[in-house]
C-alpha cells in the first residue's frame, strides 16, 4: 500500500472518494445497495455494502462480526473438554471436522497419542463431516442460483451422512465425540456395512448432482468466467481448501502436512486441482471432493484395526506448559488452532485459524466488475459459513 | 340440457353479469388449482418430499388455508412509499389476468368475445402487467424493488417479440387470428388427407412451441428467467414490500396467468377444446370442451412448471442474447418455411 503524504494529493483523494457520479458520459449516480445481514444469499448474518452502477459492481465490502460470539475469549476459562464442545459450533455443517485440530493440538502438548482404532475412526467421522458439508454446498449453491430441486436433493441424501454419524457419535449436528487421548466410545454394531451403503448413496448423489446441476448449460453460463481468482492473488489473501485449489494451486493439508492421528496416508486418493479459478471451478472441486472423501471412507471401513479407543490419560486432564499449532484441512479450509498452555487446567490463549474468514476477504478484489447476479454466484461458490467467519 | 343451453339467449345485461361473475369465479379457482397441483403436489413428489398433508384430504386444501391466512395479514405499506400507486400496482396486474381470459374460448360459444383478432388481443393484454411491475417496484421505495421492476420491463422487450413471432407461424397456417378459428382450422384439418387426429399445429409449428413455451416462462417470471423475482438475489424483487391480500393478489395473478398462457398454447398448438374424434359443430362441447381443454392445459402447464422446477436462473444479459440472438432468428426461420409451405402445398 502507498503512503500518500502530500495535501494536494490528499484532497484529490478525497474528492474522488466523495464523487459519487459513476458513468461521466451519462452523469448517473452511483446506489449504495446494502446487501443483508438479513440476505437469503449471505446464509448468515453477512453484511455486504455494495456500491452500484446499474447492476454492476462498482465495490463490494463484506462486514463480518455480526455472529460473533467470542469463542476465543470463552476458551479461556474452560476446560479443555468443555472446550471440545465449544467448538463444535464455528462451522455448523462440519462439526466433528472443527474437534480434531484442538484435540491434537492438545494431544500434541500433552504427547500422547491416540490407538490406530481411534485415529481410524477420526479420519473416517473427518472424511464424513467434509461430505456433509460440501454435499450441502452443492445443493445451496443450485439454490442460489435459483434451481430449487438441488437443494432438496442435497438435503434429503445428507441424511445418510447424518444418520451414520448420529448413529456412531449421538450427535447429529455437533457431535462432541473426539476426546484427547482417543473418543468417547467404539462403534455401534453393524455401523461399517451401513456407511458403505451411506457413502455408495452419497456418490450417487454426486452423479445425479453432476446430470442436474453442474453439467447444466444455464449453470456453466453462470459460473464459466464468473469471479476468477488467479493464483497469486488466492495465495496472497491466504484462500485455502476447495477455492485455493480451484485456482491450479496444488495444495492440500491432509496430503502434504498430515499432523500425527489422522491416517490419510492409508487410503489411495487424489487431491483435485482446476486451472480456471472461476465459480465453476470452485464448484466442480468440491464435487470432486466429495467423491474422494466417499472414497477415503469406504477405503478406510475395510482397512480399520481392531484394539480400545482410548489411550491412558488423567481423569482431569491438565495440559503442560508450551504452545502447538496444529492446522488440519478442513471442508471449508485450513483450520488451526494455537493452543498457549501454562500448565493450567484451561488454557491460557487458544487462536483460532478459520478458513472462511480468510475465504471471504477475497471478495472485494474478486466482486469488483461484476454483475449482482454474479455477486451471488461468487458468495455461494466462495462457499463460508457464517459460524466460521466470526466464530 | 345442452339444447337448451344453445337456445339461451338472456338480455345484454343478464349475459355481461354472468360473464362478470363466470371469469371472477374462474380466475382465482385456475390459479388454486395450478397452485395446488403444481406448486404442491408435483413441486414436491418432484423434490422426492411430502408436500402439504394436513389441510384437507392429503392436503388439497393447504392452498385455501394459506389464502385465508393472507387475508388476515395487516395490510403494510413502507415509509416513503408512493401510497396510492403501491395500492393499485397488484390490481393493474390482476387486470392484465383478467382480460386475458376474456378472449380464451373454452368451447364454441363458452367465450367471453369471440373476437377475430383474438391472437393478437392475448398477446398485448399479456404485456400489460409489466405497468403493473414496474408500479409495484418504483412505488415501494426500495432499492431490490425497484431493480426487479427494471429487470421485467428489460425482460419485456427480450420475451415479447419471440412470443409473438412464434405465434406468427400458427396464424399463417390457420389463415386467421380468431382464437376459435385456429381451433376450428386443426380439427377439422387432415395430414396428407388423413383425418384421424385433425392436424394440431404442433406437429409442423414444434420450433414455434418451444419458443413459445420458453417466452412464457419470461412472460410468468418463473425459473430459469425469475430474474425479477430473483429471492437469493434481489429478495423477491417487485414483491418484497408487500404484504396481506396485495401480495396474494400477484400471487393469484402470477399463477392464473401461468393457466392463461397454457391454455393458450393449448388452443394455438394442441387443438384447443376439441377432440378430432367428434365434430366440432356437436353440442357435446358444451361440456366436454372445458374438460378438453383443462386436460391440454394440465398437460402444457406440466412442461412449463416441469421445467421451472429443473432449471437454474440465466442472468439478465444471458437471457437477453438469449432472445436477440437465438429465438428471435429461430422464429423468423419458422415464419419464412411456413410462409414458403403454406404458398407450394
Amino acid at each position: 500500500m502507498t503512503t500518500v503524504s502530500d495535501p494536494q494529493s490528499v484532497a484529490a483523494l478525497v474528492a474522488e472518494a466523495n464523487d459519487n457520479r459513476v458513468n461521466l458520459d451519462f452523469e448517473t449516480e452511483g446506489m449504495t445497495l446494502n446487501m443483508g445481514p438479513q440476505h437469503p444469499a449471505t446464509h448468515g448474518t453477512l453484511r455486504i455494502i455494495a456500491r452500484l452502477d446499474g447492476e454492476q459492481v462498482i465495490s463490494a465490502e463484506p462486514m463480518c462480526g455480526y455472529m460473533h460470539r467470542g469463542y476465543e475469549k470463552l476458551t479461556e476459562v474452560r476446560t479443555y473438554p468443555q472446550i471440545n464442545a465449544l467448538i463444535n459450533r464455528i462451522d455448523w455443517l462440519g462439526s466433528f471436522a472443527n474437534e480434531v485440530p484442538f484435540i491434537l493440538a492438545a494431544e500434541k502438548l500433552m504427547d500422547v497419542e491416540a490407538p490406530p482404532r481411534a485415529q481410524w475412526i477420526r479420519t473416517i467421522l473427518f472424511e464424513m463431516s467434509r461430505v456433509a458439508n460440501i454435499s450441502l454446498f452443492l445443493g445451496d449453491f443450485g439454490l442460489q442460483l435459483g434451481g430449487m430441486t438441488a437443494g432438496f436433493y442435497a438435503f434429503r441424501d445428507r441424511e445418510w451422512v447424518l444418520n451414520q454419524i448420529e448413529s456412531a457419535t449421538g450427535g447429529r449436528f455437533h457431535p462432541n465425540f473426539d476426546r484427547i487421548g482417543g473418543l468417547k466410545d467404539d462403534l455401534p454394531k453393524g455401523w461399517i456395512e451401513e456407511s458403505h451403503t451411506a457413502m455408495d448413496k452419497l456418490l450417487a448423489f454426486c452423479d445425479e448432482m453432476e446430470d442436474l446441476l453442474v453439467g447444466n448449460e444455464i449453470f456453466q453460463g453462470r459460473t464459466r468466467g464468473i469471479g476468477v481468482i488467479p493464483a497469486e492473488i488466492a495465495l496472497s489473501y491466504g484462500l485455502s481448501g476447495a477455492n485455493l485449489r480451484a485456482s491450479g494451486v496444488d495444495w492440500d493439508l491432509r496430503r502434504d502436512n498430515c499432523p500425527p492421528g489422522l491416517v490419510y496416508d492409508k487410503a489411495d486418493w487424489k487431491v483435485w486441482t482446476h486451472p480456471d479459478g472461476d465459480c465453476f471451478a470452485r464448484t466442480w472441486v468440491r464435487l470432486q471432493e466429495t467423491r474422494e472423501a466417499a472414497k477415503i471412507v469406504k477405503q478406510l471401513l475395510d482397512t480399520i484395526p481392531s484394539g480400545p479407543v482410548m489411550a491412558k490419560v488423567p481423569r482431569i486432564i491438565k495440559v503442560p506448559a508450551g504452545e502447538a499449532y496444529v492446522a488440519t484441512e478442513n471442508p471449508l479450509g485450513e483450520m488451526g488452532y494455537y493452543v498457549v498452555s501454562k500448565g493450567d487446567l484451561v488454557p491460557f490463549r487458544v487462536k483460532i485459524r478459520s478458513a472462511s474468514f480468510n475465504n471471504i476477504s477475497v471478495l472485494p478484489w474478486v466482486a469488483r466488475g461484476a454483475y449482482v447476479p454474479d455477486l451471488i454466484s461468487i458468495l455461494g461458490s466462495l462457499y463460508f459459513i457464517l459460524g466460521d467467519i466470526d466464530r | 340440457m345442452t339444447l337448451l343451453l344453445a337456445s339461451f339467449a338472456p338480455p345484454y345485461w343478464l349475459s355481461t353479469l354472468i360473464k362478470v361473475l363466470v371469469i371472477s369465479a374462474v380466475v382465482p379457482t385456475t390459479a388454486l388449482i395450478l397452485g395446488m397441483v403444481f406448486l404442491f403436489k408435483i413441486m414436491s413428489w418432484m423434490q422426492s418430499r411430502l408436500g402439504p398433508q394436513e389441510a384437507g384430504p392429503r392436503g388439497t386444501l393447504q392452498l385455501l388455508a394459506d389464502g385465508v391466512k393472507f387475508l388476515q395479514k395487516e395490510d403494510i405499506a413502507p415509509n416513503g412509499a408512493d401510497l396510492w400507486v403501491f395500492k393499485v400496482a397488484p390490481l393493474v396486474v390482476l387486470m392484465s389476468t383478467l382480460l386475458l381470459y376474456v378472449a380464451l374460448p373454452a368451447s364454441m360459444h363458452l367465450v367471453v368475445a369471440d373476437l377475430d383478432v383474438g391472437v393478437f388481443f392475448v398477446l398485448a393484454i399479456a404485456s400489460l402487467s409489466v405497468i403493473g411491475v414496474l408500479m409495484a417496484g418504483w412505488s415501494s421505495a426500495n432499492k431490490y424493488s425497484l431493480m426487479g421492476a427494471l429487470r421485467a420491463a428489460g425482460q419485456l422487450i427480450a420475451y415479447e417479440l419471440p412470443m409473438v413471432l412464434a405465434v406468427i407461424g400458427v396464424v399463417i397456417q390457420a389463415g386467421t387470428m380468431s382464437l376459435n378459428g385456429i381451433v376450428l382450422a386443426q380439427n377439422n384439418g387432415s395430414i396428407f388427407g388423413w383425418g384421424g387426429i385433425g392436424f394440431p399445429y404442433i406437429l409442423t409449428q414444434f420450433l414455434g412451441f418451444f419458443i413459445f413455451i420458453a417466452a412464457v416462462q419470461a412472460e410468468l417470471t418463473q425459473p430459469p428467467f425469475d430474474m425479477p423475482v430473483a429471492e437469493s438475489e434481489i429478495v423477491s424483487g417487485y414483491q418484497v414490500e408487500y404484504t396481506g391480500f396485495r401480495f396474494l393478489i400477484f400471487f393469484l395473478a402470477e399463477f392464473a396467468t401461468a393457466f392463461a398462457f397454457a391454455a393458450i398454447a393449448a388452443v394455438l398448438f394442441l387443438g384447443g377444446w376439441a377432440v378430432p374424434w367428434l365434430p366440432t359443430a356437436s353440442d357435446w362441447y358444451y361440456v366436454l370442451g372445458p374438460m378438453v381443454l383443462f386436460a391440454k392445459v394440465m398437460i402444457v402447464s406440466f412442461i412449463i412448471f416441469w421445467v421451472r422446477f429443473t432449471y437454474p436462473r440465466f442472468r439478465e444479459d444471458q437471457l437477453q442474447s438469449l432472445a436477440w440472438k437465438v429465438l428471435i432468428p429461430l422464429a423468423l426461420v419458422n415464419i419464412v418455411v411456413t410462409a414458403v409451405l403454406k404458398v407450394v402445398l
